[in-house]
């Protein structure tokens, strides 16, 4: 598996289009769609429902394939998922038969890494998500936020070079949301993954992206990227409350919210 | 770690609440009472002599049947004998079914092809009642003990195989995908993922089974049976000893209701997730 020796985890994704069968080609679900996460970005992709954004992460894990164009990662095209890409979903999809720990060892049971092993670091990502007390409570027993960090224990757990979030947070309240984004952004700065989030959060877009997509509906495209240094200064130790109340934060979202109805109400015209 | 994570558990229930097992109680009682005010009126009948006990024993003439047929015995084998020889029929039967049905239900479950060879097959005899085809059995296969257990067997296998296969084929698509993202072969799908997802269903499936291999069982017990509760209650009725057909009877229901019972209970202590998650 070894190829140009560039860091690994590199995705680049090129003229991309997909067309679902029976659709007519004005109702792609992604259209033209060229993409690159560079090392330790976090890649937010915004856009309303309809534009393709799950689409574009279910390329990029493999579990779809492209019409057109082709997903590249570390240099060789993308043809089903692997555990190098790594996946938290929006409605965690954990298997309740395990315990908290049994799920976040099971990229590492999967290959194969004797037991005390896959403990340990289950254990240790089980730290970095804060839920060290949780080891051995069974998934139904935990609320939607606790949830939501097991499986994104479960997908660093198995190393991956990237991270693909879907909608992870959508369906948790407020609060429990706000504490989600700032321990992505702590892990973000710990491990220097490379993350691509999706999300139709403004909010959640402008203080996560390093590099914000803006998505727009019918066809799926990339209307408008942005580069952000919102993460970058909660990284640097600035509080959430204190970047979300900047001005240069608000003037950000309200631009990406005005674009996101100018997209929309172009479509309606 | 130089930046402390905040009050991530604070707001966050340890555990969901228990589901509410509280209203469960009073119809619990009712169930008793209704059970109790049948019985007080089969007495109260009985007692007024206004039903023969040809037609319908008293209470209190089963309950000395069970005395009776406990330590002496009917037709040759005490009660415990013949409720031995059916559960020993059933439980080898159920082994069978298990060990058989499973198997094939995840097959058809995962390959459509399977699926196509074997579900005309499934679907064909499964609706056929145990008793229209017991004679064909016989002709085949002789009035011994395998015949019973053939034919219970093949009562229990079709809902278990059915069942399982609809259990396969529900698997949860987005855990498949996260156990593909974590790196996971198409063995290690069915492993991790297919078969955990499918236990519900096959242990329901295994409780339908047993059901109607149960009421099965009295049919089985026509041919040819020395021992067992359903040629004990034919007998009895040959003889007209209501009572102890009576008897025959209860003993059946019970051992029906107890097996249901241990079922659940399984059910709740393998899958316990099923119950939490509704």
């Amino acid at each position: 598996m070894t190829t140009t020796r560039s860091a690994p985890g590199s995705l680049i994704v090129e003229h991309v289009s997909v067309q679902y069968p029976g659709h007519t080609g004005q109702n792609a679900a992604l259209q033209d769609v060229s993409l690159q996460i560079n090392a330790g970005e976090l890649v937010v992709a915004l856009g309303p429902s309809g534009c393709g954004k799950t689409t574009l992460l279910n390329l990029i894990a493999g579990f779809l394939q492209p019409t057109r164009g082709r997903v590249l990662f570390d240099g060789h095209e993308v043809k089903g998922p692997a555990a190098e890409r790594g996946v938290v979903f929006q409605d965690n999809a954990l298997l309740p038969w395990l315990d908290v720990l049994g799920n976040v060892a099971l990229g590492l049971r999967l290959q194969g890494i004797p037991a005390a092993e896959r403990e340990t670091r289950a254990r240790a990502v089980l730290e970095q998500v804060d839920l060290s007390g949780f080891a051995h409570h069974r998934i139904w027993q935990l609320s939607g936020g606790m949830r939501q960090r097991v499986g994104l224990a479960r997908a660093l757990a198995a190393n991956p070079a990237l991270l693909l979030m879907d909608e992870p947070f959508a369906a948790l309240d407020a609060f429990t949301r706000e504490q989600m984004q700032e321990l992505v952004l702590t892990l973000w700065r710990q491990t220097g993954k490379r993350i691509l989030l999706i999300t139709h959060d403004i909010e959640e877009a402008v203080f996560l992206a390093s590099e914000l997509v803006l998505m727009s509906p019918r066809p799926g495209r990339i209307v408008e990227r942005l580069s952000l240094d919102f993460s970058q200064r909660y990284a640097g130790g600035e509080s959430a409350r204190s970047i979300k109340s900047d001005p240069a934060f608000i003037a950000t979202r309200e631009h990406v919210l005005a674009q996101v109805f100018a997209h929309r109400d172009k479509k309606v015209a | 770690m130089e930046q402390v994570l905040e009050p991530i558990v604070a707001d966050a229930p340890l555990l969901a609440p228990a589901p509410q097992i509280k209203r469960v109680r009073p119809a619990w009682q009712i169930s008793v009472l209704t059970v109790a005010v049948l019985v007080l009126l089969w007495w109260a009948v009985t007692a007024a002599g206004l039903i023969q006990p040809l037609f319908l024993p008293s209470p209190q003439a089963v309950l000395r049947q069970l005395w009776v047929v406990s330590t002496h015995g009917f037709m040759d084998a005490t009660l415990w004998q013949h409720l031995g020889a059916s559960l020993t029929r059933i439980v080898l039967a159920l082994i069978a079914a298990i060990v058989l049905a499973v198997p094939v239900g995840i097959a058809v479950g995962l390959s459509p092809r399977v699926q196509a060879v074997l579900d005309p097959l499934i679907e064909f005899y499964r609706p056929i009642p145990p008793l229209a085809y017991l004679p064909l059995i016989v002709i085949w296969f002789g009035i011994g003990e395998f015949s019973k257990v053939l034919l219970i067997y093949l009562a229990i296998f079709a809902p278990i195989a059915i069942s399982t296969a609809a259990g396969v084929r529900a698997a949860d698509p987005a855990r498949i995908r996260a156990a593909q993202s974590l790196g996971a072969t198409r063995w290690q799908l069915v492993r991790f993922v297919i078969l955990p997802g499918a236990l519900p269903d096959v242990l329901t499936g295994v409780r339908i089974g047993l059901g109607t291999g149960w009421s099965t069982l009295v049919a089985a017990e026509l041919v040819a049976a020395t021992r067992g509760l359903g040629f004990m209650v034919q007998s009895a009725a040959q003889f007209l000893v209501t009572d102890v057909v009576v008897l025959g009877i209860a003993v059946i229901a019970v051992i029906a209701f107890a097996l249901e019972l241990a079922l659940r209970a399984l059910q709740r202590k393998l899958t316990p997730w099923v119950a939490a998650q509704r």
